[in-house]
């Protein structure tokens, strides 16, 4: 029996293929192998003679099946192995292209300070761009003789012939939104007003059209102190910085008075501007308290409101947030700006999560 | 506006530094724009003296002189023709930066002989044309300053020029004084105030002035009187130091008095040269075409109702803008007519726009001068004449009277807390409006003469604030409207922009932001370029139309990228196009723009021209992504800029377009010079129905545990059909069993034949009660044979 199971291990071992190894399956342990004929020849022994013979036979049997398997499992690998040799890939080959989208910084940075706004309780409301005169200047105290009219560089609208309204201006603010707004929502009033506006002036620092976002507040108690919180709160958010301090500085706008100029500190170096520290000033943004006319106009009561506005470049605020150096490159669609300052879809500005990464 | 800080001292009684000045005048809201103190850059030089001057061995023209100087004796090579021993002049030494040659200096050899510092002539420290030698000073020691030697003798040459930006409420900073009275009122000086005394007339004016009824609202008061035997030669140094330093042309000595007091008193005047005018002065209304050469040798022709000044000869001046060339003062005038007027600013500002002249008379009468002072100006005026150019004055001739600006507000010393928050006492406040020149009596506020723009109670908290400073301003927390997670803000139109502009970039188009004025033809393409649509006053020919549709700028986008090299792209805009010039008359699109190929040329061959399939599949997932239902019809006759026949409106029902997609017309491209195909779509997010809002709650999902069975046809149909017929044929066949039927073959002409092609479906059928038997299926095939033959004409492809 030993010589016997001696025999088979050797030529399972010794099996090339799955072929060679199915013969000497047949042969040791199929229907006819030699180990069914030995396990025929029991029913020939002695009872004491098939107590020992039997189970060593079995134990025969499974130990040469057992390495049949293994031997096969060894030879199905060493089959895939060779194969797996002959399958190689230049995995530094290029992928399939894949179009990479992105998002315009205006629409980025108009995501961003509509979330910070969102979180003091102002609401996003918008308007048309080509306005009327009452809504774009006198609704907003500045009569037809009013210097700033002529210092605003409108864009007028083309009159037909016999038609003499006022011309329709493309709107030079987002201004006109805070009149519509309080006609259609009264007060208290909480908004801001992003958009495109215009003004006729093209230069390095200048183009026809740009983005603006606006902010009014009114209420009965509403001051100025409140003003200068509420853009804090918002410089800090928005430029992702610990602490900002800003500047008010005296001005003028007819749609507002008190009026203020707003500064913030900031530092030059390099070329790179850093908020909240160094000891240059710049400016960035118009405000103050609502003038009781322009209250008057959106036909809310000035004796009982009264509240703040004011107003910054959407684009100026996201070329100093992202270090962008040309206004007129916004609107200038070149594929190369769009991909290199442009946004990821998945970007999406979350005051919990974070505005930019 | 421009002056200088010895002017401003003329007006202000102050020890401030000049630094300490600019820094108030922004904070008061007169913001500095720009400070040049020539003394920066001459703070290095020193006096010196030429103690020897000898031939230079090697050049006839220089002398090596021996220069005397705070470090002690130099050697110095030197070109003037009048350096020589014994005289002061200013040294510059090796390491200074010389101004007017803009170079840094350094120990020199000049022919073979060492030179340390130079001498310098007027021009090279720019204080000065004279290039003729160097300077030589009448004064001073070895070592002294020359700032601080010219600060002593020649102030002028060292006086910072402060120039600052007045916003169009302050027509009283216009003027030196006014400037004065606002630092003064801040505490930073005293304001210096003169009395003058009225000339008196020696004699009648031959020249009366009249004002026409019509034009006594224009015109409410003009005074004047003549002066005569006057000697207008070339005004004094200090007068025309004054003028040069910010930037004005001295010209004679009666001219430069009025500019004088135009930029000091913010008090236009005006100077005629009484021989050429012929009989009395008339202010009144133009008819309408008479012309007048004015001063700036250009001609004006007046409109109808403008103000003109007219003597027998006609027209002589336009009103409070400028002057008549031929009435203008020379330096032959003897006899001079002054004028000090008072115009109003309105009919001021309507006249010099409409003739478009910038003077500085227009300048300041548009925005408002104080009205009390035109009987001051012409005094104190005519005392200037007298003083500087000789003569003998008329009694004064006026007409009209000082128009009525007398009015009075309340002052709450709470508003400054309530309106501003900052806590100002009300003895300050009271303080600060009476430095200003507002007159107190009791809590009632007289505002001064000066200040047009001060017209409510708001304008006095906004004097105290500005005055005390608005930097003290501290930031106060803006109450939360309510307590607790804050709402969200936004209108479902507003989310749904956001998100079909993430989609699209998820999608591979780039965001561009273009102007919303395109040029008249890129506009007519689209079906606008109407006038309607069209700017008054376009800055370009390229941005002369509001654009009646995002796709002609995409194009122009596309194109320019082309020219950069760019071949292939895909871009995306959300923005408004307008269908009119009405307020309203504008609808937000969402567009996206395919050009060529979805990439470029590749290892697998992957790359692909976009077609019509492409821009669907963008435009159904755009729509997807706002709310829109995914049942829609897809219609042709869409606009004439799209492929005739390759394009679809995505439509909810006949008459409600929510976008479009397909080819671009080949037309429309060339003629915005595209180079190879392009697809796109544009969707109409306004008209996406809102969904009825009915919470965040989804229906119940309903899932069938029998086995769904496939099957599949093909149909032989007249090329014409359209797929989504046969689709929807099929899908009516069993409603309830039916779960989907989808295309997933076409196959034109071949053994088919001209005109027809075949068409196969999958359909998935989903029992929901017991599973299904061949006959059951067998039953339902034949109810779709039925329905798709029935609809379409076509036949079960055997």
């Amino acid at each position: 029996m030993d010589d016997l199971k001696a025999k088979y291990l050797t030529q399972i071992a010794e099996a090339g293929d799955e072929n060679a190894l199915e013969a000497v399956r047949l042969a040791a342990v199929g229907k006819k192998g030699e180990v069914a004929l030995k396990m025929r020849e029991l029913g020939k022994m002695s009872a004491e003679e098939r107590q020992v013979a039997g189970p060593a036979l079995n134990a025969l049997k499974d130990e040469i099946n057992s390495a049949l398997a293994a031997k096969k499992a060894a030879l199905g690998d060493a089959a895939l192995d060779e194969r797996l040799r002959t399958e190689w890939l230049d995995v530094t080959l290029p992928t399939r292209p894949r179009r990479q989208g992105s998002l315009h910084p205006v629409s980025q940075a108009t995501e961003e300070l509509t979330a910070i706004f969102a979180e003091m309780g102002f609401s996003v409301a918008e308007g048309p761009r080509i306005d009327t005169d009452w809504y774009n200047f006198d609704a907003l105290n500045i009569p037809g003789h009013h210097p700033a009219r002529a210092e605003m560089d409108t864009f007028y609208m083309h009159r037909a012939e016999g038609d003499d309204r006022p011309p329709h201006v493309l709107r030079t603010h987002t201004s006109p939104v805070q009149i519509r707004s309080m006609e259609k929502m009264g007060a208290p009033l909480r908004i801001i007003c992003p958009g495109g506006v215009y003004r006729a002036d093209y230069d390095q620092t200048h183009t026809p059209m740009f983005h603006q976002v606006e902010g009014l507040a009114l209420d009965e108690n509403i001051s100025m102190a409140n003003l200068k919180w509420v853009l804090e709160e918002f410089v800090k958010s928005f430029f992702e910085v610990d602490s900002v301090e800003l500047r008010f500085r005296a001005s003028h706008f007819p749609f507002t008075e008190p009026s203020a100029e707003v500064d913030i500190r900031c530092s030059w170096d390099n070329g790179q501007l850093k908020i909240g520290e160094g000891d240059d000033w710049m400016e960035i943004l118009g405000s103050g308290m609502v003038h009781p006319k322009v209250i008057a106009a959106g036909g809310i009561d000035p004796d009982k409101y009264q509240g703040f506005a004011f107003g910054m470049g959407i684009d100026r605020i996201a070329m100093l947030k992202y270090g962008i150096p040309d206004l007129r490159a916004f609107f200038d669609s070149d594929l190369r700006w769009l991909r290199h300052y442009g946004f990821s879809c998945l970007d999406v500005p979350t005051l919990h999560g974070g505005l930019s990464r | 506006m421009k002056f200088t800080l010895s002017w401003l001292k003329d007006h202000l009684d102050t020890d401030a530094s000049v630094a300490e000045i600019t820094e108030t005048l922004t904070d008061l809201g007169l913001e500095v724009e720009e400070v040049v103190n020539p003394a920066d850059a001459l703070s290095a030089f020193t006096l010196a003296k030429v103690v020897g001057a000898e031939q230079h061995p090697d050049a006839d023209r220089l002398r090596v002189c021996r220069v005397m100087t705070d470090e002690g004796e130099k050697q110095i090579v030197c070109g003037a023709p009048n350096a020589r021993e014994g005289i002061t002049v200013v040294l510059c030494k090796p390491g200074d930066y010389v101004p007017g040659l803009d170079f840094t200096l350094s120990v020199g050899k000049i022919r073979g002989v060492e030179s340390h510092g130079m001498m310098a002539s007027w021009k090279e420290l720019t204080l000065g044309e004279d290039h003729d030698g160097i300077v030589e000073l009448p004064s001073g020691e070895v070592g002294d300053k020359l700032v601080d030697w010219l600060a002593e003798n020649d102030p002028a040459k060292v006086d910072p020029v402060i120039e600052i930006a007045i916003t169009p409420n302050r027509p009283d900073a216009l003027g030196v004084h006014g400037i004065a009275r606002d630092l003064a009122a801040r505490g930073l000086g005293t304001l210096k105030v003169t009395d003058y005394t009225p000339v008196e007339g020696q004699f009648a004016s031959p020249i009366k002035v009249t004002i026409d009824d019509d034009t006594l609202d224009g015109c409410p008061l003009f005074t004047g009187r003549l002066i005569r035997g006057v000697t207008n030669g070339p005004s004094p140094k200090w007068l025309q130091d004054r003028l040069t330093a910010i930037g004005l042309r001295p010209i004679s000595a009666l001219v430069d008095i009025t500019n004088f007091f135009t930029f000091d008193q913010n008090r236009p005047l005006h100077v005629f040269d009484a021989a050429k005018v012929a009989g009395n002065l008339r202010i009144h209304r133009a008819v309408g075409g008479e012309e007048l050469l004015a001063l700036d040798e250009k001609t004006y022709t007046f409109q109808p109702g403008m103000m003109m000044i007219s003597d027998d000869n006609g027209c002589e001046s336009v009103a409070g803008i400028m002057g008549g060339e031929e009435t203008g003062c020379t330096e032959d005038t003897v006899d001079v007519f002054l004028e000090s007027a008072f115009w109003d600013h309105i009919q001021i500002a309507t006249t010099g726009r409409a003739l478009k002249i910038n003077s500085d008379a227009r300048y300041r009468f548009e925005r408002g001068v104080d009205p009390e002072y035109t009987f001051e100006g012409l005094e104190r005026a005519t005392q200037m004449i007298l003083d500087l150019c000789g003569g003998e004055p008329s009694e004064v001739v006026s007409a009209g009277d000082v128009p009525d600006h007398a009015r009075t507000y309340r002052l709450n010393a709470e508003r400054v807390s309530s309106l501003v928050g900052m806590e100002i006492p009300e003895s300050e406040q009271r303080q600060t409006l009476t430095r200003l020149g507002f007159r107190l009596e009791g809590n009632l506020a007289h505002v001064p003469s000066w200040r047009p723009d001060v017209q409510g109670e708001a304008d006095l908290v906004e004097e105290v604030a500005r005055i005390a400073s608005l930097t003290k301003l501290e930031g106060k927390p803006l109450p939360r409207l309510t307590t607790g997670v804050p709402a969200p803000v936004m209108t479902p139109q507003q989310r749904r922009l956001q998100l079909a502009r993430r989609t699209c970039a998820a999608l591979g188009y780039n965001e561009v932001v273009s102007y919303t004025f395109i040029d008249k033809a890129a506009a007519a393409l689209f079906g606008g370029g109407t006038d309607a649509t069209m700017l008054a006053n376009p800055i370009s020919s390229e941005m002369s139309h509001m654009r009646p549709d995002l796709l002609p700028g995409l194009l122009q986008a596309a194109a320019r990228n082309q020219a950069r090299g760019i071949a292939d792209l895909a871009l995306f805009e959300v923005g408004p196009a307008f269908t009119g010039g009405e307020p309203g008359e504008e609808r937000i699109q969402i567009s996206g723009l395919m050009v060529n190929r979805d990439g470029p040329k590749d290892v697998y061959g992957a790359s692909r021209v976009m077609d019509a399939y492409d821009a669907k599949a963008d435009a159904e997932a755009v729509l997807a992504a706002m709310g829109a239902p995914a049942k829609v019809q897809v219609l042709r006759e869409g606009d004439v800029w799209w492929h005739p026949g390759r394009h679809g409106r995505i439509c909810l029902g006949p008459k409600k377009t929510l976008g479009v997609f397909g080819e671009l017309h080949p037309k429309v491209l060339n003629a915005l010079g595209l180079k190879g195909s392009a697809v796109a779509f544009t969707l109409y997010p306004e008209e996406i129905p809102l969904p009825r809002k009915s919470g965040a709650t989804r229906p119940a999902m309903v899932m069938s545990d029998l086995q769904a069975v496939e099957r599949d046809f093909a149909f032989v149909v007249d090329a014409e059909v359209e797929a989504l017929t046969l689709v929807n044929a099929a899908a009516g066949a069993d409603k309830a069993l039916i779960e989907d039927v989808r295309v997933f073959d076409e196959f034109i002409g071949g053994s088919l034949g001209e005109g027809q092609k075949s068409l196969a479906i999958a359909v998935r059928l989903q029992p929901t009660t017991k599973t299904l038997t061949e006959k059951d299926i067998e039953a339902v095939s034949e109810k779709i044979v039925a329905k798709v033959t029935k609809a379409t004409g076509g036949t079960l492809r055997g």
